[in-house]
């Protein structure tokens, strides 16, 4: 089922026909899910990024130009993203941002690779703000893509290395979509707890399809019955909702290790079914900001609402790298701005961190957290919500979240 | 064991939910003949004028508003809409529900924002009824149960016992003589249609703090309905709600049961069953368990 909206499509065409116009510009595509299911998350991305380039162009833009996104809107599939690919980069376009879906992101890197190497006037770099497949990094890495978010691999170490302390964690189960990103969580859990809690039993691995499950109280019968205490899933948007929900309808009293649990509508949904049993590992924790790195969220917050959480981080940091390659490159040119973001290391508002010039993977401190009542009235509560936040669990340092990589890059000559 | 109780348990209340959604469907198309593809917008609409009204006045009085206003505006959208369509044939009716579908999710992203509204189940009815082994069954499910079959026993009830519905199965099957008899025709379709429509709005009041209220839920539970009117035959009442506890407790055991085929698991495929069984039925039998026509 493809759903159309006649609306967005106009209303996109008309940007895309203004930012033409300007042609002065930079500008920066956006291609990720604006109608169908999961356009509430994909709507949430561009907020962010709008935002992001907003901060930017109030300082003077880049090298006396202004940032303009063209938002595209690619309906989560992997046909319309080449379609809507090609359309930015008939438009001049030589920054794209995606994030959502890694069969989207590994569909874009093929493409961006065989048109920068036949078009090198039309080259572009893609800036990958969420898509967390391990292998964009490793067998599939790019010159031309550069990843902001932890891949899953990464945050999987972090969890993992959380729960080696956890001796309430005996058996385990997983559940997760049936797509390369579920997978990988799965495959990467398994390895891990192997080597370090070998004392653990995976009680189940379960795979189901992708935004499709209404109802998961099956599933949740099958955790109950197989007596697990933990459950590790890779579920995001209504999959995670919907999963812990009729976890609490049940009654089951295993604790979640997540990825997505403060991604947008999904605390609200949790509720108190959530509190204390949903776990997160996350690169954004806002609340253990220093005073004078709030302002950005603030100033978000004037913009979307009080109970609005800008929690893609990577976004606010792809467009930041973008910003200061530009300047250090003295060029808006992509080869040459893609050189300038390599080997970057700069302090984000959470610590130091470094765009890894072996991979194009950034490194940076992650984060695990406990949903949790803001009893405690802790500055910053869960998108969404007035009166539930994360609570931080443990930190761990970039260098601490780095894995090797088994990625040959291949420059431009 | 446990599991097969528990198991059992959810596939029947899944599939009288199934079957809240698809009686709406199913007695439009037995009445009218309109296959109406905007049906799981007015369960969507039944949602968030439930979430809209129950944050006002309360979770019950939405439970009878919120279907009244969605029953409205299906009848609305015959009289205004349907009705012309209907001068120009199957294909035109078909056509304008379709796009109906797309203008509705539309409205409702414009007014309520892409993300889910927080509809939740009212204080009364949450919490568990009681415990079978380990795992509590919630009173929600049981309320919803209870208002699945009091609705399958009050549409027979009203279709083969009263007045009204003598008139509605009379313009059904000879309009001209009914229209004769100086019954308005016309406005009984509007009713009809109005009512199937309320019924898909009855099923968003309950099922929309049930599972998630967002834009997406008239897509994901579509098609499915479509599924349970088919494998029931279309047109029949008794047929969508067998077809419904069918459907409900095989996709859950499916989901249960550890058994794999050269490598691939049945839980994995569980919720694509229905449409292989919706497949193999317009094969096998095409008019469906308890239909009278062809579909």
């Amino acid at each position: 089922m493809i759903v159309r909206s006649p609306m967005r499509a106009a209303c996109c065409a008309l940007v895309t026909l203004f930012a033409t116009a300007a042609s002065a510009d930079i500008k920066i595509a956006y291609i990720d899910p604006l109608s169908g299911p999961m356009a509430a998350t994909g709507e949430h991305g561009l907020h962010e990024l709008e935002f992001a380039a907003e901060q930017v162009n109030a300082k003077g833009g880049v090298l006396g130009q202004k940032l303009v996104i063209v938002p595209l809107d690619n309906k989560l599939s992997t046909q319309e993203s080449q379609i809507q690919l090609q359309a930015a980069i008939d438009q001049g376009v030589h920054y794209i941002v995606q994030g959502n879906g890694s069969s989207v992101a590994g569909v874009l890197i093929d493409a961006i690779n065989k048109n920068n190497e036949r078009n090198p006037d039309k080259a572009v770099v893609f800036l990958n703000y969420a898509a967390v497949d391990p292998d964009f990094t490793n067998d599939k890495c790019s010159f031309w893509h550069f990843r902001f978010d932890a891949n899953s691999d990464m945050k999987m170490e972090a969890l993992t290395s959380y729960m080696k302390e956890q001796k309430k964690v005996q058996k385990v189960y997983l559940l997760n979509q049936d797509y390369s990103f579920g997978h990988q969580v799965a495959r990467a859990a398994k390895e891990m707890l192997a080597a370090k809690r070998p004392d653990v039993t995976i009680v189940g691995d379960e795979l189901h399809p992708l935004a499709k499950v209404r109802d998961f109280a099956p599933y949740v019968a099958k955790i109950q019955a197989s007596g697990a205490d933990t459950v590790i899933t890779g579920n995001w948007g209504s999959d995670l909702q919907l999963l812990v929900k009729a976890a609490k309808d049940a009654n089951l009293k295993a604790d979640f290790y997540t990825y997505y649990a403060g991604v947008v509508g999904t605390p609200p949904a949790l509720g108190d079914s959530g509190v204390d049993r949903v776990k997160v590992v996350t690169y954004w924790n806002p609340n253990s900001l220093a005073a004078n790195r709030t302002a950005y969220i603030d100033a978000y917050k004037k913009k979307y609402g009080a109970m609005a959480d800008p929690y893609t981080g990577s976004m606010h940091n792809a467009i930041d790298l973008l910003a200061a390659s530009m300047t250090k490159a003295n060029s808006t040119d992509p080869a040459k701005v893609a050189k300038a973001m390599e080997g970057a290391k700069w302090d984000n508002a959470f610590g130091a961190v470094e765009m890894r010039a072996t991979d194009h993977q950034l490194i940076q401190p992650l984060f695990v957290l406990t949903f949790a009542k803001n009893d405690a009235k802790a500055r910053y509560t869960a998108d969404g919500t007035g009166d539930y936040t994360f609570k931080q669990d443990v930190r761990f340092e970039g260098p601490a979240t780095a894995r090797p990589t088994t990625c040959k890059m291949q420059r431009p000559s | 064991m446990e599991l097969f109780v528990t198991s059992l348990l959810n596939g029947v209340t899944y599939g009288l939910l199934l079957f809240m959604l698809s009686s709406g469907l199913t007695l439009i198309f037995s009445m009218m003949g309109v296959l109406n593809f905007a049906h799981a917008s007015f369960y969507m609409l039944g949602a968030y004028f439930g979430y809209a009204i129950s944050t006002k006045v309360g979770f019950y009085p939405a439970l009878v508003l919120a279907p009244l206003a969605v029953g409205s505006i299906g009848a609305l959208v015959e009289r205004y809409g349907l009705r012309r369509a209907h001068a120009t044939g199957h294909v035109s009716e078909l056509l304008f529900t379709f796009g109906l579908a797309f203008v509705i999710a539309e409205a409702v992203r414009l007014v309520w924002g892409s993300t889910p509204v927080p509809y939740k189940v009212p204080v009364s009815l949450d919490g568990p009824l009681f415990t079978l082994y380990d795992a509590t069954f919630p009173t929600y499910k049981a309320f919803m149960m209870l208002v699945s079959v009091g609705m399958l026993v009050a549409l027979y009830a009203g279709l083969t016992r009263t007045r009204v519905g003598l008139v509605i199965r009379a313009a059904l099957t000879r309009p001209d003589m009914a229209e004769a008899l100086g019954h308005d025709v016309p406005r009984v379709f509007m009713l009809v249609f109005g009512g199937g429509a309320a019924l898909a709005g009855l099923a968003g009041v309950i099922g929309g703090n049930a599972f998630v209220t967002d834009p997406g839920m008239a897509e994901s539970l579509g098609t499915i309905v479509f599924v349970v009117v088919v494998v029931g035959g279309l047109g029949s009442l008794t047929g969508a709600f067998v077809a419904s506890l069918f459907i409900g407790i095989v996709q859950t055991f499916a989901v249960a049961v550890d058994y794999s085929w050269h490598g691939m698991s049945i839980s994995r495929v569980a919720p694509v069953i229905p449409y292989f069984i919706m497949v193999a039925m317009l094969i096998v039998r095409p008019r469906g368990l308890m239909g009278t026509r062809e579909t």
